[in-house]
């Protein structure tokens, strides 16, 4: 065998282990999608109804809460950047990156102050790369996001807009997560969580649009299940946005490893063209090297003869 | 046909127990309340402690909720709950276990939890 022709057996060897690789990480991303999505429908009932009830209270009393009134000067706002743990998912993360870079962009030119919370190990150290301050982070459940981890996430954001802004709380609550559409297309998007805004979730609940809401009877009192309910409101769009963002990630590596795959097909086949021609080229070597070593043995004796 | 009222019972990751009910009783901040159909529109606060449900059909299904909300209006009655569990769910040994080891390690969070699971168990109220 040619030297050639042993470079190229090698590397279509090596190229096709990372085939098998990518196809199954590819097959293992595809099945994983299904049961996040079937994790942000189980999730649905909940903040749809936790959404109805947020929407009743605010709408029929005229409780002044720090949750939902809006700070006449808002001087910082938190942003949480909801990214993946893993790579090899193609732009899911670096897309959130960009999305939470222009969304900071955007209140520093509105005059805020921006700090920054993280979810997941990929923007954890895109931060730390470029020395920028993280005042959370939290990695380690991007795949499959629980309730609790949810919580986790959501206290230290609650205790942040609760903080008076003079002892180093915060105005608004930003989240950045990649929203899942289809299979193919996932989006970056920002949404403000806080201070509540009143066309935000009556578009959200579509039902309350078209009847006026009854007049409620709070127990305790108004106040009282503001108190209550804004935490959980909080907690349960944070697990829908994590929930969201992991179904978003297994698709996003799924399309990523089946290109993958598509490429590593692509240069096998050039990769064997090339071994062939370079195989060809050793037989048709060795035939006119016979054929040159036998006609000089037949010049040889033919000239003995005479 | 009797009044009755629609219910849900959802937990944070899943729906729990729905259906047509014409009793819901459920422990709020500021006591026992008991809500049948025609109810004035309410939204309250929920204790730890069980939630029972009157069915039409004469039988009763008892959750244990662990917070969260109780919202009424229209003959509709939502449950909120970050973690809800039906009686039928729950594991009698296994509760009875963690409020043993909750006792043990003086947490008061967990033995209050294990305490409601296992009262809507045996249905002491």
């Amino acid at each position: 065998m040619g030297a050639q022709l042993r470079v190229y057996k090698r590397r279509i060897k090596s190229v096709s282990a990372t085939k098998k690789i990518t196809k199954a990480m590819e097959m293992i991303a595809a099945s994983r999608i299904v049961k996040a999505q079937r994790q942000v429908a189980a999730s649905t009932p909940y903040a749809s109804e936790l959404t109805r009830a947020v929407t009743a209270v605010a709408t029929g009393s005229n409780t002044k809460h720090p949750l939902t009134t809006e700070a006449e000067n808002p001087v910082r706002a938190a942003v949480l950047l909801v990214t993946s743990d893993r790579g090899l998912a193609g732009g899911y993360s670096s897309n959130a990156i960009k999305a939470a870079d222009k969304l900071t962009e955007r209140l520093r030119a509105e005059g805020k102050e921006v700090v920054h919370y993280i979810v997941g190990r990929k923007g954890v150290s895109y931060y730390a790369f470029r020395e920028r301050p993280v005042v959370d982070a939290w990695t380690g459940f991007t795949d499959s996001p629980t309730y609790a981890d949810a919580k986790k996430v959501a206290d230290p954001l609650i205790q942040a807009v609760l903080t008076d802004t003079a002892k180093g709380g915060v105005d608004e609550l930003h989240i950045v997560f990649t929203e899942f559409v289809s299979m193919m297309t996932q989006n970056p998007v920002e949404k403000r969580l806080l201070p509540l805004s009143l066309e935000a979730t009556e578009e959200e609940s579509e039902t309350a649009k078209d009847k006026i809401l009854p007049l409620f009877d709070f127990e305790p009192s108004a106040e009282g299940v503001l108190d209550a309910l804004l935490p959980r409101y909080v907690e349960s769009r944070v697990y829908n946005a994590l929930l969201q963002a992991a179904a978003s990630e297994h698709a996003a590596r799924r399309r990523a490893m089946k290109s993958a795959t598509d490429n590593a097909e692509e240069l096998i086949k050039s990769l064997k063209r090339l071994a062939n021609a370079a195989r060809q080229a050793d037989i048709t070597q060795e035939i006119s090297e016979i054929v040159g070593g036998a006609s000089a043995l037949a010049d040889a004796t033919a000239g003995s003869d005479r | 046909m009797a009044a009755e009222l629609h219910v849900e019972l959802v937990a944070a990751d899943r729906s729990v127990w729905s259906g047509e009910a014409t009793l819901v009783i459920a422990r709020t901040t500021s006591g026992d309340i008991g809500v049948m159909p025609g109810h004035q529109p309410l939204l309250g606060v929920l204790e730890s402690g069980p939630v029972t449900i009157r069915t039409t059909d004469g039988g009763s299904v008892v959750a244990a909720v662990h917070g969260g909300f109780i919202s009424f209006a229209d003959d509709k009655l939502s449950l909120l709950a970050e973690v809800a569990e039906l009686a039928d769910e729950i594991d009698v040994q296994r509760a009875e276990r963690a409020l043993d080891r909750a006792k043990s390690e003086a947490d008061a969070a967990a033995e209050r939890r294990a305490a409601v699971r296992l009262r809507a168990v045996t249905g002491v109220h």
